[in-house]
């Protein structure tokens, strides 16, 4: 395969597009809100739901995800094996992961066993059992999980520097915590995060497929109105990357460097999102159309992967990177790298650089309504963004609006070379790490 | 290893169904053109999108001795022009048109597709028609595009440890047939590929009599046969040679492929069985292996993972794996992770257990029952994506099936008895046509742990 981490890259970097889907709001007798849309053409329905929160206010790092693979392994009357089984008969697809800001869950199931789907997602949320056997074999998977991230460089590249960028942050730890905090992980502080933070007032949903705003009211309410009305508030700071500019090594006997480098960048929020958002697709997001990719792999051959990414996280906002390249090579890299960041800070995109952007961010945008599953995900992240429901409508009149201005002005305020503080993972050559 | 992953994640989308309702599975429509090419196409109107994808039935193993990697170094150079499309641009205006361009290399089949707005379908299909035909290569670009591909080497196989043990089992499980070889290829064999073995492969394989369109999404049958007809119809057939592969000899011996390596940190086991394939004479087996897949290692409640890792507790994960989509044999494979402490020859002797268990006293017709209808519902998912549907049926003509075989899945696996399950399973496991893979830090003394500058 050939460009799948392009790929890959490009979509984490995608705000929410639209497309030719209607979105309702439904909003069940108990006050329990669902943003809807409708599609009858296969007997299937998706839902998507996100509680605020996530890993930044464990008690613990590795705390929020530990739960997220905790919650389908007994609930109710079920245990682990009885709970895995009735999903399995019913090919229900039922799961939930930790993100920095967020607990997500997601629930997917055909039409026909839509009640007992979303029966056994209420008692997941409300009544996990978190049994010691499931608890101490997730943990053993978690671990095992963590000593195979250390094999993968990319991962190892990307813990040290958000490590070194957040330092004394909840953002410093990653999602999936550290060995010796998952092994001190208790199962009064498992129920505790679900108790606490899966919340009504932290809560988004989405919904889409086979099913009417009349059929889904009265499952919205049997399936979260018994969860706690508010959660005890999210006091994680703002907050910016720290040691801008240094450079760190990590040692790893591999052929090729990996590297990743970032600085601060927009949160969502921020009144130029846009234009930085057209911006990264010019110099790095663009896969084969980017700067980087032009200059790295096209011109020199120096990488697979060459690519830069907006990361706005609640409280910080990124632009972040990566690139791949053989030892010997990979300060020439960072060098052109370093370059295209320095020139796109300084003179910004070119006119035809800009068209050939919003032509593609404007026509690409319905090639995410894929699948059920995949539009209901955006129904949850334009609600957690808070984009309006019409935005889907919208969104392409928001690239459009871009100016030649306004991407100057945004690219000059956020790319700076000196800035970027870099990570490499593996034995660069004529490389001087800072730190 | 690609063609692997790739092929596994199909199966977990598509594994097919059976039961009465789902008579059919994609439904679609498929003509040929007077010079030879296939057309598919599956509608799907949910959105104004396209997939669009020609699917050569050519691969790694098509390969001419010393030659590895060149099916996949030609692969990324069909972005490097023709006389209407110059080298780079062809992304380009992919993207400018609001679309995304990819490819992928397997051991069967080389493919190269476009999502895109459904009304932007003739200029992607003017374009992939234009290269099928008129690819010129420049010296240097070659040269640069060579390097990308040394570097994406490393990415996927130098720099994992368990990439590398992947690569090296599949080279010891296959005693002669090319699907031996890797098929990004061998360092030192992608080092010296030249633009001239690029154009040898390229004249000798790529064809409208040796390919297949697919196209999934918001179009009418009628107005893709009618762009196909002006685009490709026009394109000159050639003769294209059979594609020979070596035989592979009964495998009488096991063998085992140990990699100690300093970089691991989580160990690892796993065993592959040569099997057959959708395209074996005993291709009946193809569909219980399916079933036996699921049942030792689909899921929380498969029995490798309920014994080993939910009763005995001594691994972290297990599975099992059975990818039937190959134009020779295929393989059947089971893993398994040790829980920290848990020394390796003790989860293999477990995992050895139960496949004796199944071997043995066998698999019962509850079992079965309940693996069925699992893979059942699986089908309507796989409807749910457009791309799924290209996907499925062009990996499917590229690999001796037909539309037709696609379309019988449900009844197929429908058809699989407790005693075709069994009897298949007493056929493949057998340690004589296997190789073990094991993964292992190297010993304490030469480790070096990763240092903190």
């Amino acid at each position: 395969m050939r460009r799948i981490l392009v790929l890959l890259a490009l979509l984490a970097a995608w705000p929410l597009s639209a497309g030719a889907v209607t979105v309702e709001r439904v909003v069940s007798p108990k006050g329990i809100e669902a943003w809807l849309v409708q599609d009858h053409a296969n007997p299937i329905v998706a839902l998507s739901v996100a509680f605020r929160g996530g890993a930044a206010v464990e008690a613990r790092p590795g705390l929020a995800n530990m739960v997220s693979g905790l919650l389908d392994e007994g609930a109710g009357p079920y245990d682990s094996q009885a709970f895995q089984g009735r999903l399995e008969d019913l090919a229900i697809d039922l799961g939930f992961e930790a993100g920095r800001d967020e607990f997500r869950g997601r629930l997917k199931t055909l039409s026909e066993n839509r009640d007992a789907a979303f029966e056994l997602f209420r008692l997941a949320l409300t009544q996990a059992r978190f049994d010691k056997e499931p608890v101490e074999r997730i943990r053993s998977q978690i671990l095992a999980g963590l000593a195979r991230e250390l094999q993968s460089p990319e991962a190892v590249a990307a813990r040290a520097w958000f490590r070194q960028a957040f330092a004394g942050h909840p953002y410093a730890s990653a999602v999936r915590g550290e060995p010796e905090t998952v092994k001190a992980v208790t199962t009064a502080e498992l129920k505790a995060y679900a108790r606490t933070w899966l919340a009504r007032d932290g809560m988004v949903i989405g919904v889409v497929g086979d099913i009417t705003p009349e059929q889904l009211k009265p499952l919205l309410d049997s399936t979260f109105a018994a969860l706690p009305a508010r959660h005890p508030g999210i006091t994680v700071p703002e907050t910016a990357p720290k040691a801008p500019g240094a450079t760190m090594v990590v040692t790893k006997d591999n052929p090729q460097s990996v590297a990743m480098f970032g600085e601060a960048g927009p949160k969502r929020d921020d009144p130029d999102w846009y234009a930085a958002y057209v911006m990264n697709y010019i110099l790095g997001g663009g896969g084969f159309s980017s700067r980087l990719t032009e200059q790295v792999r096209e011109k020199r051959g120096l990488a697979y992967s060459v690519y830069s990414y907006l990361s706005p996280y609640d409280r910080a906002g990124l632009i972040v990177g990566g690139v791949a390249t053989q030892n010997a090579r990979i300060a020439e890299s960072l060098d052109l790298i370093r370059a295209e960041w320095r020139r796109m800070g300084e003179e910004g995109p070119s006119e035809t650089e800009l068209a050939d952007a919003k032509t593609y961010l404007t026509g690409s945008f319905p090639l995410q309504l894929d699948s059920t599953a995949a539009i209901a995900g955006l129904l949850v992240a334009m609600q957690l963004d808070d984009l309006g429901i019409d935005y889907l409508d919208k969104r392409n009149g928001y690239i459009e609006a871009v100016t030649l201005a306004d991407v100057r002005r945004v690219a000059k305020r956020l790319l700076d070379p000196a800035r970027l503080s870099v990570v490499v993972v593996g034995k660069p050559e004529g490389l001087a790490a800072t730190r | 290893m690609f063609i692997r992953v790739f092929a596994v994640a199909l199966l977990a989308l598509v594994p097919v169904v059976s039961g009465p309702a789902a008579a059919q599975v994609f439904n679609p429509t498929t003509h040929t053109l007077g010079n030879g090419l296939q057309v598919v196409v599956v509608e799907n109107h949910r959105a104004p999108i396209v997939s669009h994808m020609v699917w050569y039935r050519v691969g790694a193993a098509d390969e001419p001795p010393g030659k590895s990697g060149i099916a996949h170094l030609l692969e990324h150079l069909m972005f490097k022009g023709t006389p209407e499309v110059p080298p780079g641009a062809f992304s380009k205006i992919v993207a400018r048109n609001g679309g995304r361009d990819n490819a992928f290399t397997s051991s069967d089949y080389t493919a190269y597709f476009q999502n895109i707005a459904a009304d932007r379908l003739e200029l992607v299909m003017k374009m992939e028609a234009d290269r099928m035909r008129n690819l010129t290569l420049d010296e240097a670009n070659v040269v640069t595009e060579r390097d990308v591909v040394l570097e994406e080497r490393r990415s996927r196989t130098d720099n994992s440890p368990s990439a590398l043990l992947s690569e090296r089992v599949e080279a010891a499980l296959y005693l002669n047939h090319p699907y031996r070889r890797p098929v990004i290829g061998w360092a030192s064999e992608v080092a010296a590929l030249n633009r001239e073995d690029a154009l040898d492969y390229y004249r000798r394989w790529y064809a409208p009599n040796n390919a297949i369109l697919v196209v999934a999404g918001d179009v009418r049958p009628e107005e893709v046969k009618a762009l196909a007809e002006k685009y490709y119809g026009p394109l000159k057939p050639e003769t294209v040679p059979p594609r020979l592969r070596a035989a592979e000899p009964p495998q009488v011996a096991a063998r085992r492929v140990v990699l100690e390596d300093a970089r691991v940190q989580q160990p690892s086991w796993n065993r592959t069985y040569i099997a057959p394939s959708y395209t074996s004479p005993d291709k009946a087996q193809a569909y219980a292996l399916q079933v036996l897949a699921e049942i030792m290692g689909g899921g929380a409640t498969s029995r490798l993972y309920k014994a080993l890792v939910v009763e005995q507790g001594i691994a972290a994960g297990a599975s099992a794996w059975y990818d039937p989509s190959a134009l020779d044999m295929a393989s059947f494979g089971i893993g398994a992770t040790p829980r920290p402490g848990v020394p390796m020859d003790r989860l293999e002797a477990a995992v050895l257990k139960e496949l004796a268990r199944a071997t043995g006293a066998g698999i019962s017709a509850a079992e079965v029952e309940r693996a069925k209808t699992r893979l059942k519902a699986n089908v309507v998912y796989a409807r749910d994506s457009l791309h799924t549907a290209a996907r499925v049926l062009g990996e499917a003509l590229t690999t001796g099936q037909s539309v037709a075989d696609v379309e019988a899945w449900p009844q197929r696996i429908a058809q699989v008895t407790p005693e075709a399950v069994n009897a298949a399973a007493r056929a493949v496991l057998d340690e004589r046509a296997s190789v073990t893979g094991v993964l292992l830090p190297k010993p304490i003394a030469t480790a070096a742990a990763p240092v903190e500058n």
